[in-house]
């Protein structure tokens, strides 16, 4: 019982805020700060049961140093983006109590993908955050963007999730079982067939990572979201899709490593590749981002495909990095507001470092971080994933990837390009929350001085990772 | 433990860097006190690295002040140590840092505070490279100088700074990414970055010849070679005057010095291999660069091509695997690094008064700077190897270094010898003599004031110096090149 507390803990208070919400106008101020507080002593909770290693519900729901470690990622994440959509969410006067709640509520549903041992235990969890993650994007009802991106995500969304579950579907035809220590005894038998459901299951995380060839709503869903929401879909479903995703491939299907593994590269080439170029011509900075974060998850997905322990450390290192990255980043974007407008076009940044030299010096660091550059933690992400697929020796991988972040370094520079070689424009507001201030300050020191000790997170990588298969 | 002198003369400019962002108050208190700040602190670096000098022991050809502490978990150690192929380059990098900002802070006009910081954590990224004994710490610096220096290029450079930056940038970016994966390929073969411990393995012959592939092709995009050559021009021209002179005086000679620490020190066999290679390339790069020097109608571009050609010089002397070669080479970047820095500052002092780097808004300068135009045409007569400047033992030792081996390739580098001279004479005619003339605000044109005098005099100085007596820096580093030639004597 005491493993699954920070999912009960999650489900009873958002229950129980979305009630006092409805009848309590006054009440309403205050949600936010609870449920702060309370993603911070979650945050706790998961990491003192740390070690803790179980299986629950009849072998359905297990929690293990991976899943805790996952979901104490996207507790940060959830975390901050809390602590930067509140103002956010005020001053473009979308405030609403549900907003928080249904946060939570797709938390609820990582965690339970997280944990997920089980294809339907993990597509309803899926389903759960998927459904909270539409409902966000289009939360912003006044604006047309947001109601599209809404709709967009949803359409495109339920398809996947189509396919995903015609894929549980065929697995559990072909295997009579869906738990994933069933099918994993098996796989082995029966390899031909399997190998549909296999495919279908792949597309459908695909999407939800957004790999090419399945990432066509990011940038159309990133632009037309709240920023707040964005800063969310850029970390918290990655990480828990990427979680499901390591899970699924090592343990039902750890038999057709040569199976998957060939497509999990061909999505991480094609996502590393297209992320990189496609990025180069857009001049919206959340559209930028969404390329970023394809190309970003192209370099996970290579780590994926490589599947020894040290490429799944790296997986791991590089989410927590790329988490920090992304949080500094949109704390940056969500800063630029003049009398209630916010702006998110690259050429809005143009004389950051003269009237706002901190926030320009923070979005700097953290671009070269994105771009790779050592010293910066980015480096040591992309490195430790280049480590394990030269250990396999897999060269053209190495090499695609190397070139691709070479590529991608051209529209990284042209940010820095913009905040400090261009034209002074008019300085923005200087009333950027405490939270975004707070932000912004711990991702950029984290990133900056993660090269002091990169040991402590690689030790604990390297304790989960060793027990995943 | 004894003090660690290394890392403190690597990472004290960034204590610097701490107390300049520290500074608080109006504008100009925080200008005048970060000039201070960063005028103090490297000051004080290269009086620690005159005492680092002066422990050196010059018998020892291994690495000294060595330091070692555990930094990746079973995977990278922070091992810092220098011998004698680097102890001068430390020295040049913390003599040449202090003159940069000495002749920035006057003619610099915006976000002075900013350049010094960049300027100083350039500092930090060069001093490391030079002593890094670990491949992943190496790469480490070496990369991570790109931030500051695209910035310095970026910000302070002149009218097509972005263009130049964004290329310095990719090119070097581009390079180094086959330097990284020769360095995680060496790891998974070897188990081990550490460099001492990877010159006592050897690297297997099958795998080296890869590996030194992905190493040249970083470097001589950093040295520049020819065909790599082609972003430095842009990035000299458009740089601010300090920012030149970083990049001729220190950045060029990572490379050289990565050659001969790791092209010859990992990969002998693979050297041997590929000598004749990389004579083909300098000797074009000697001949061509120096043509194209002859035709360009701006200072900088010229000196820059003419650098190119010098750079030549340092790889044929490493690739000779001679000791006068090696010795030449080093020799000649040291030399390098001071008289093309003397010439890029020179640059600097007309470019100040009068806004133009084009030979053709010049002529007749002598006739109201007198004491520039003797600094100008003495580093000019240096670059070309005037005996009794230190330019021209480097390029006779290398010259006897290649003869010895390949009497081709040293025949025809020793026609760069003369091709300098044609430049170099052609440019001191066109600015310094001639009928007095000089295109806008030539009322402008004042002789050198006491910094400026103080800084290319001593750099003047040090060119005679080191041209009289080129055992003051052949003596320290001969045992570790005698090391280095043994060991590749050793492969033959």
């Amino acid at each position: 019982m005491k493993n699954i507390i920070p999912e009960l803990v999650i489900l009873l208070s958002s229950f129980s805020l979305l009630i006092a919400g409805v009848f309590s106008k006054t009440f309403n101020k205050i949600i936010n700060y609870i449920i702060i507080v309370l993603l911070a002593a979650l945050i706790f909770v998961v990491y003192f049961n740390f070690a803790s290693s179980v299986t629950l519900f009849g072998n359905s729901y297990t929690i293990d140093p991976l899943s805790n470690f996952m979901k104490i990622l996207v507790l940060i994440s959830v975390l901050f983006t809390m602590l930067i959509s509140n103002t956010y969410l005020e001053r473009l006067k979308i405030a609403k109590f549900e907003y928080p709640i249904i946060l939570l509520l797709s938390t609820l549903g990582m965690f339970v993908m997280i944990s997920a041992n089980n294809l339907i235990v993990f597509y309803l969890g899926l389903e759960l955050q998927s459904l909270c993650l539409y409902v966000l994007a289009a939360i912003n009802t006044k604006s047309l963007k947001s109601s599209e991106a809404g709709l967009k995500y949803f359409v495109l969304g339920s398809l996947s999730s189509g396919l995903l579950l015609y894929g549980c579907s065929l697995v559990y035809g072909f295997t009579g079982s869906v738990d994933y220590s069933e099918i994993a005894k098996v796989a082995t038998e029966q390899s031909g067939a399997l190998k549909f459901g296999l495919v279908f299951i792949l597309c459908g995380i695909a999407f939800k990572i957004s790999a090419v060839p399945f990432h066509m709503w990011a940038p159309d869903v990133y632009e037309g979201s709240p920023t707040s929401v964005t800063t969310f879909f850029a970390m918290a479903p990655k990480v828990a899709a990427i979680a499901a995703l390591i899970k699924f491939l090592n343990v039902p299907y750890a038999n057709f490593i040569s199976e998957w593994r060939t497509i999990v590269i061909v999505l991480s080439i094609a996502s590393m590749f297209l992320g990189a170029v496609a990025a180069i011509g857009q001049s919206n900075l959340k559209r930028l981002m969404a390329y970023s974060s394809i190309g970003h998850v192209g370099f996970i997905l290579a780590g994926l495909a490589i599947a020894t322990p040290e490429s799944l450390s790296a997986v791991l290192v590089y989410l927590v990095i790329y988490v920090f990255m992304n949080i500094g980043v949109f704390a940056c974007i969500m800063s630029l507001n003049r009398n209630g407008v916010y702006f998110e076009n690259i050429s809005d940044l143009s004389g950051l470092s003269k009237h706002h030299p901190l926030i320009a010096i923070c979005l700097t660091i953290l671009t070269f971080s994105l771009a790779g550059i050592p010293p910066l933690a980015g480096f040591f992400a992309k490195f430790y994933i280049f480590l394990a697929i030269i250990q396999q020796k897999i060269y053209y991988l190495a090499v695609v990837g190397l070139l691709s972040a070479v590529i991608a370094a051209f529209y990284y520079l042209r940010i820095i390009k913009v905040i400090y070689f261009d034209a002074a424009k008019e300085s923005y507001d200087k009333n950027s929350s405490y939270g975004v201030k707070f932000s912004l300050i711990v991702s950029t020191v984290v990133i900056l001085f993660y090269f002091i000790d990169p040991s402590t997170l690689n030790t604990i990588v390297e304790s989960i990772t060793k027990n995943i298969k | 433990m004894n003090f660690p002198i290394l890392s403190f003369l690597t990472f004290f400019p960034l204590v610097g860097v701490i107390f300049i962002l520290l500074r608080r108050g109006t504008d100009e208190v925080v200008e005048r006190s970060s000039k201070n700040i960063s005028i103090l602190v490297s000051v004080i670096n290269f009086i620690v690295s005159l005492f680092l000098w002066s422990k050196f022991d010059p018998a020892n050809p291994g690495f000294q002040f060595v330091e070692e502490t555990q930094w990746i978990k079973n995977f990278v150690s922070y091992k810092m140590g220098v011998d004698g192929i680097s102890i001068f380059l430390v020295l040049l990098t913390t003599f040449i840092s202090p003159l940069c900002i000495f002749a920035s802070i006057n003619s610099l006009k915006k976000r002075i505070k900013e350049f010094l910081i960049a300027i100083l954590i350039m500092q930090t990224f060069m001093i490391g490279v030079f002593c890094a004994l670990d491949l992943f710490l190496f790469f480490l610096f070496f990369e991570g100088g790109l931030i500051p220096m695209f910035l310095i290029i970026g910000i302070w450079g002149g009218e097509r700074r972005v263009y130049s930056a964004l290329k310095f940038f990719l090119y070097t970016f581009l390079g180094s990414i086959f330097m990284l994966i020769a360095i995680i390929a060496i790891y998974w073969n070897m188990n081990t970055l550490d460099l001492v411990k990877l010159t006592e393995l050897k690297i297997p012959e099958n795998l080296q010849y890869w590996m030194w592939l992905g190493f040249f092709i970083s470097l001589a995009v950093k040295l520049p070679m020819w065909p790599f050559h082609t972003w430095l021009p842009d990035a000299h021209v458009e740089a601010p005057t300090a920012g030149s002179v970083i990049l001729a005086a220190i950045l060029l000679k990572i490379s050289g010095y990565g050659f001969i620490r790791f092209s010859l020190g990992l990969f002998p066999i693979a050297s041997h291999y590929f000598a004749n290679f990389v004579f083909v390339l300098s000797v074009i790069a000697i001949i061509y660069a120096s043509f194209v020097a002859l035709m360009q109608k701006d200072m900088k571009k010229l000196i820059a091509y003419s650098s190119v050609a010098h750079m030549g010089y340092v790889t044929i002397g490493i690739f000779s695997f001679t000791k006068q070669g090696i010795d030449g080479a080093i020799f000649q970047m040291i030399s390098h690094g001071l008289i093309s820095s003397s010439l890029f500052l020179c640059v600097g002092v007309l470019y100040d008064r009068v806004h133009s780097r084009l030979i053709e808004d010049y002529s007749g300068v002598v006739n109201i700077m007198p004491k520039f135009a003797l600094v100008f045409i003495f580093s000019s007569l240096a670059n070309v190897g005037l005996p009794g400047t230190s330019g021209f033992v480097g390029e006779f030792l290398t010259l006897i270094g290649t003869f010895k081996v390949n009497y081709i390739v040293a025949i025809l580098a020793a026609t760069g010898v003369i091709l300098s001279a044609a430049y170099s004479l052609w440019l001191c005619k066109r600015v310094v003599f001639g009928e007095f003339k000089v295109n806008n605000h030539g009322e402008k044109l004042l002789d050198l004031d006491a910094t400026e005098i103080v800084i290319l005099f001593m750099l003047m100085i040090l060119t005679i110096v080191f041209g009289v007596y080129p055992n003051l820096i052949l003596e320290p580093i001969s045992s570790s090149v005698d090391l280095v030639v043994k060991n590749m004597g050793a492969i033959k």
